[in-house]
């Protein structure tokens, strides 16, 4: 968050933090929702439509980046947060695991809805949705299967639950077919979903 | 996935005609922040609500801006949603919806709830986050 001019006087080693403006927007929040003017997911519709528009959506870059400079891919791989801290602020410590043809790499919060947004926008509603959350664990290829993504067999698929202090980025694999592209290119065709690991890039040629 | 009917765009893009400096892209609103599309939804609710029209909206939001300004702001649009922020506190007051004291009540209440809430957990009001 960029913003902290909300003056604290306690401590924060355990607790959490909301900056002013979070502050000032949850509390109209509730207050226009105990009045009746607003209907909470009503505003969570209209928030979700905007989803894809929120934030600098810098992952599609770094992933674009990391395909054409195996320097930079090696330093994500190292320490993703030090490797983006070029690039632009990373609010918590950021690690980014590799696909590769022999395992799938898939990222979920089980404990709430952590999620590293200033590289990927805002978390899409399923992400923070109690299903997702328990069900990536448990059956992560069938999980995989409702987003339309069938892996190979033998292909591993590795879960990994988000804490506070750590969140991932899912670095897909480069598709075939793109080869001499520029990153801006590349950088077009790595969804969201392909960075959280239930969906893969897509080429439409 | 989640069910919920999505908004008419159309309403969005009425806002962003009606109300001058609305950052957009191509199709749309584009947000920094999470809060900044939530201090928006709320706007457009109320819009929806007829508490207010969009040009009294965009009078008050004006006004908001011309005080920051005036005050030292670089108006750079890094800052547009705090004068949106602004705009909606003074209009939801002066519409008689919540006095400012009930708006400080509510942030402190929230303030209180951040901290006592673990890292990571998410944060949820009780009413004994109310002093």
């Amino acid at each position: 968050m960029s913003d902290h001019a909300h003056e604290h006087d306690h401590d924060h080693d355990h607790g959490s933090e909301l900056s002013e403006m979070q502050l000032r927007v949850r509390a109209l929040e509730t207050i226009l929702t105990e009045k009746g003017y607003v209907d909470p997911a009503a505003l969570d519709a209209i928030v979700e439509t905007y989803e894809t528009k929120i934030g600098p959506r810098n992952g599609a870059k770094i992933v674009a980046k990391a395909w054409t400079d195996p320097a930079f891919k090696k330093a994500l791989l190292d320490d993703a947060s030090k490797a983006i801290g070029t690039l632009g602020r990373v609010g918590d410590h950021l690690i980014a695991v590799e696909n590769t043809p022999e395992r799938h790499n898939m990222v979920v919060c089980t404990l709430c809805s952590c999620y590293p947004w200033e590289m990927l926008g805002l978390p899409p509603i399923w992400y923070k949705a109690s299903p997702y959350r328990s069900r990536a664990v448990k059956d992560p290829r069938g999980v995989l299967s409702d987003f339309g993504v069938t892996l190979p067999k033998d292909t591993e698929i590795r879960v990994w639950d988000s804490t506070a202090e750590t969140r991932f980025l899912v670095l897909p694999m480069r598709p075939p077919g793109t080869e001499g592209w520029s990153e801006e290119q590349l950088a077009a065709i790595v969804t969201r979903d392909s960075m959280i690991g239930t969906g893969l890039p897509r080429v439409t040629s | 996935m989640s069910g919920m009917t999505r908004i008419d765009p159309a309403a969005a893009r009425r806002a962003t005609a009606e109300v001058a400096g609305i950052p957009t892209d191509g199709d749309g609103p584009v947000f920094r922040e999470p809060w900044e599309a939530q201090a928006f939804a709320m706007a457009l609710a109320l819009h929806e609500r007829k508490v207010f029209t969009w040009p009294e909206w965009a009078a008050t939001l004006a006004a908001e801006i011309k005080r920051a300004q005036a005050a030292g702001d670089p108006d750079t649009g890094e800052t547009y949603y705090r004068h949106w922020l602004n705009a909606l506190e003074r209009l939801v007051s002066e519409k008689g919806v919540a006095s400012a004291q009930t708006l400080t009540r509510y942030q402190e209440a929230w303030d209180h709830a951040a901290d006592r809430t673990p890292h990571g957990a998410p944060i949820e009001l009780r009413p004994d986050d109310f002093k």
